[in-house]
């Protein structure tokens, strides 16, 4: 079959959505921090089919309030894909009004979760739970509140009308991170609460 | 169809990305004169636009700065373009320019020249360590001198040397292979450079205070612990590594998004060089298996510093958890700093055997099934710590079998050379002695593969013996090599061959004279890691000649060095081409001008220089008409596979930010180093500044859309 290619044709020119240079280096950089909380359960799992102590220390753990936020969460991620849509058909008030209720969403989840961590009875250093939890819950953490800096980074560049349907990749990038943090948190979620019940 | 289905259209993705050149020939159509429908295959439903991810070409809004068709044209030398480009890509002049440039090629020569200090520091550290072992009783050095000189030996030379230099060469040649005109994210290579630089500097900073790490490279607990090690010897090596794991990684998702997105049009997949293939291979593995080593040192310095206890045995830590996450990084780490390496041998070698490699497509395959393997055979650095026989078994088995694809390659080498007609110049000498030097390292690797021999080698010089010459075999020497072989392109000037010869023998003799004997001390039961040895052992004949061996060794690195510097004054000038080399960083100028490509070359084949002379009837690449692409910093962006135009990408300008980013960074690392909670948390807020800076949406990169406007829908100016 005879190849040919046309070269005088109309290309796109910067960071147009998936052909964006960031798309494809955050797909890299969630490759990289997925392996990261990969290992990180991993350690877990090692650790918990070797212990010899009581696991969890203070019984089975209490589902409602995670499982509440773990919707939060997850809501927070529809509310930025939303916000982009809205962009791509020139909604930008509701596309702030979306991409504002994530945010909110996302302040929320730290404030519960930072209330969970204030209710154990022991730390990091108490015993080897401790350290595994506190450790797995606060790189997720650490990820949540990067998240929502850039959610209000986007939140801001919106507002300033920096994008339009043309030119958006910036909520793309950052929306497909916020994304990945939520996953993520799934199966932290699985690991830390719900596997307990299985043993 | 519109004309942008037309566009994604122009080949059928199933008969181009296979690794041979379209047997019926190929041609390049410009101008609707040629438009021949017979010429289009019926749309590829992936290729099509997917509604919110394409871009949308509305007829009514032909806006410039949004999308354009790429002029084609020329630019010779001289011509009022090519000074325009030569201005568009130029960094200013002073420090200001040195702080602020990310030319790849700028950042590509830096790696080399300091990895190769770290070369040579490490190369000093071992020479301190053959003296004290030359003899029986030596009191040269303390025996904490001594594991301080043999951790900072291996740090040195596995973390800040083997992968760095390896970095300099892809960042240096990559683009020019490629036909870019840069990296993907040239700040962010830039921002890869200042890491490693600070992690380096850092890692060195407790050495002249006598604190330097202490318990091996792979540092194992519970030595490593809070309990046994007390000072901060472990602590700088702890948080050296994570800071050094994240230049390492960002440095391996440019090579990954730049060998995906920025080869010029019509290198398609199985076009490109090996050097790329064994970069990418191990770019891939480091975005993988980093973590988990940055994780392990994360975790021990926790536990050394606020009493967790993934370590600790007394409150249910497991130690061998330190010896999972290691080497779970640590094998694929084996293949992350030879694998371009064996690339650069794969891309130069034919070049003096005056024929194209045997079997490119067995080698690329073969190279990225070594890692594939390479992450299922960690155990095989644990076969004595007492897990199950089942799981010896398994880790033993695969550890032999990832000699196949090794194998493969070595048989291709040696093919290319039977069939060609060698010629043999220093930078073939380094590389056929790479052959014999892996084939030798190999043939040790599978012997201790095997766990009955292994249990009796483990921890002695047998194994100091295999993994130095897997690692000076399959790195140094084709480094030396390559930086023989693409020292005219580099300066413009080529390396003295009488020297280069004197340079070869001297350091292959010192080589196998220094490390074939370890093999012998292995088997007379010499422990590794011991600061000496009493007289009646029997050791000592051995020890002196690994010594003597040694310094030979040390000396012919030193003639290598007097080349360079006297060929970088004296040197015969270089044409572009002087080796007569088939690939495309040969096309450019020697040194290559500062935009790389005055036009984004077409490329119809595996060697665009070669193609008059192989005749693969694979159509001709076109170098010096291409795309002009000269409205500002720009290049081309083209599909992962066929390599099919995609986008004009819009390149940064230079910027401080990779700087001070880098700095704050390695500040932070410094604070939590000295445990100054304020000094961390300021610098940490610093760092999230500048990359605010960085990331802010920018209308000269077409992130935001430029102020040319059509549309009644940007209400939002």
């Amino acid at each position: 079959m005879a190849e040919a290619m046309q070269l005088d044709q109309a290309l796109p020119v910067g960071s147009e959505g998936k052909r964006s240079g960031g798309w494809w280096g955050i797909l890299a950089l969630i490759a990289t921090e997925g392996s990261l909380f990969g290992y990180l359960l991993f350690t877990y799992f090692y650790l918990a089919s070797q212990t010899e102590q009581h696991w969890p220390p203070e019984g089975l753990p209490i589902l409602f309030m995670p499982t509440m936020n773990t919707l939060i969460l997850l809501t927070s991620s529809a509310c930025v894909w939303i916000s982009e849509r809205c962009i791509q058909r020139s909604q930008f008030d509701w596309s702030i009004a979306w991409m504002a209720l994530a945010h909110i969403l996302g302040v929320c989840f730290v404030v519960i979760q930072l209330n969970e961590w204030s209710k154990f009875t022991y730390d990091m250093s108490s015993n080897l739970y401790g350290s595994l939890y506190f450790i797995i819950t606060g790189f997720h953490m650490l990820h949540v509140i990067i998240g929502v800096v850039i959610l209000m980074a986007l939140l801001l560049w919106i507002a300033l009308g920096y994008f339009d349907h043309r030119r958006y990749s910036a909520v793309t990038i950052g929306g497909l991170y916020w994304h990945f943090v939520d996953v993520v948190w799934l199966f932290i979620f699985t690991t830390l609460y719900l596997t307990p019940y299985f043993y | 169809m519109t004309d942008v289905d037309v566009a994604q259209n122009m080949s059928d993705p199933a008969g181009s990305s296979g690794l041979k050149p379209s047997p019926e020939g190929e041609g390049w159509v410009r101008g609707n004169q040629n438009k021949e429908e017979s010429l289009f295959n019926p749309p590829h439903p992936n290729l099509l636009p997917e509604g919110e991810g394409a871009y949308a070409v509305s007829s009514t809004s032909p806006n410039p700065a949004l999308t354009r068709i790429p002029e084609v044209g020329s630019a010779p030398i001289g011509s009022a373009e090519e000074k325009h480009l030569a201005e568009l890509w130029e960094s200013a002049p002073g420090w200001r320019g040195w702080l602020s440039t990310i030319d790849h090629k700028t950042i590509g020569m830096r790696y080399l020249v300091t990895a190769f200090i770290f070369l040579l520091m490490g190369g000093a550290e071992a020479l301190i360590m053959r003296l004290q072992l030359a003899r029986p009783d030596q009191t040269l050095l303390t025996p904490e001198q001594y594991n301080q000189l043999f951790t900072m030996h291996g740090i040195t030379m596995i973390f800040l040397y083997s992968l760095p230099v390896l970095s300099g060469f892809s960042n240096y040649l990559w683009p020019l292979m490629l036909g870019s005109r840069d990296m993907a994210f040239p700040r962010l290579n830039a921002f890869s450079y200042w890491v490693f630089l600070f992690a380096g500097i850092f890692l060195y900073t407790s050495f002249p205070l006598g604190e330097a790490p202490n318990a091996g490279w792979f540092n194992y607990v519970p030595f490593a612990g809070p309990e046994y090690n007390t000072g901060p010897n472990i602590d700088v090596y702890a948080l050296g590594m994570v800071l050094l794991g994240i230049s390492t990684t960002v440095g391996a998702i440019n090579f990954i998004v730049t060998l995906f997105r920025m080869r010029a049009p019509g290198m398609s997949i199985g076009r490109v060089p090996i050097l790329i293939w064994g970069t990418l291979t191990a770019a891939v593995a480091n975005v993988f298996a980093v973590p988990s080593v940055s994780l392990a040192f994360f975790l021990l310095w926790l536990d050394r510093q606020t009493d967790t206890h993934f370590f600790d045995m007394l409150n249910g830590g497991k130690p061998l958890l330190w010896q999972h996450l290691f080497w779970m990084f640590g094998h694929p780490w084996v293949y992350v700093v030879v694998l371009p390496a064996m690339g650069i041998v794969s891309d130069a070698l034919p070049t003096f055997c005056r024929r194209p490699l045997v079997g490119y497509s067995a080698v690329a395959l073969s190279t990225m099934a070594t890692m594939l393997l390479g992450f299922g055979v960690w155990i095989h650095h644990m076969f004595a710590t007492g897990l199950p026989p089942l799981a010896l078994s398994f880790f033993g088995a695969t550890s032999m079998v990832i000699s196949i694809p090794s194998a493969v390659a070595v048989f291709a080498w040696i093919a290319t050379i039977w069939l060609g007609r060698p010629v043999f110049n220093t930078p073939f000498l380094f590389f056929a002695g790479f052959v014999i030097l892996f084939m030798i390292g190999g043939f040790s690797g599978v012997m201790v593969a095997a766990v009955p021999l292994d249990l009796q080698l483990n921890e002695t010089y047998f194994i100091v013996a295999h993994l130095h010459y897997v690692l000076l075999g399959i790195n140094v020497f084709p480094v030396v090599g390559g930086i023989y072989y693409w020292f005219p392109k580099f300066f413009g000037r080529m390396m003295d061959e009488t020297l280069g010869k004197w340079s070869f023998w001297v350091m292959f003799i010192g080589f196998n004279l220094g490390f074939f004997p370890m093999h012998v001390l292995g088997l007379l039961g010499m422990p590794r890691r011991i600061y000496t040895y009493a007289p009646h052992m029997g050791w000592s004949t051995v020890n002196m000649v690994t010594s003597i061996g040694a310094f030979i060794f040390a000396a012919g690195i030193l003639i290598f060095i007097v080349n360079i510097l006297v060929s970088l004054k004296r040197g015969a000038l270089a044409s572009s081409n002087p080796w007569d080399a088939p690939t495309l960083e040969w096309a450019v100028q020697s040194p290559p001008p500062v935009y790389n490509f005055a036009v984004i070359p077409f490329i119809a084949s595996r060697h665009p220089l070669w193609e008059d002379r192989l005749d693969e009837n694979a159509g001709r690449s076109s170098l010096d008409q291409g795309y002009l692409l000269m409205e500002g910093r720009e290049t081309i962006g083209t599909t992962p596979l066929d390599a099919i135009p995609d986008v004009i990408l819009k390149m940064p300008e230079d910027s401080y930010t990779p700087f001070f980013l880098g700095l704050f960074g390695a500040l932070v690392f410094v604070g939590l180093l000295l445990h100054s909670r304020e000094f961390t948390v300021l610098m940490a807020l610093a760092c999230s500044l500048s990359l605010m800076v960085w990331l802010w949406p920018r209308k000269a990169l077409v992130q935001r859309v430029p102020d040319i406007k059509y549309n009644k829908g940007v209400a939002h100016g």
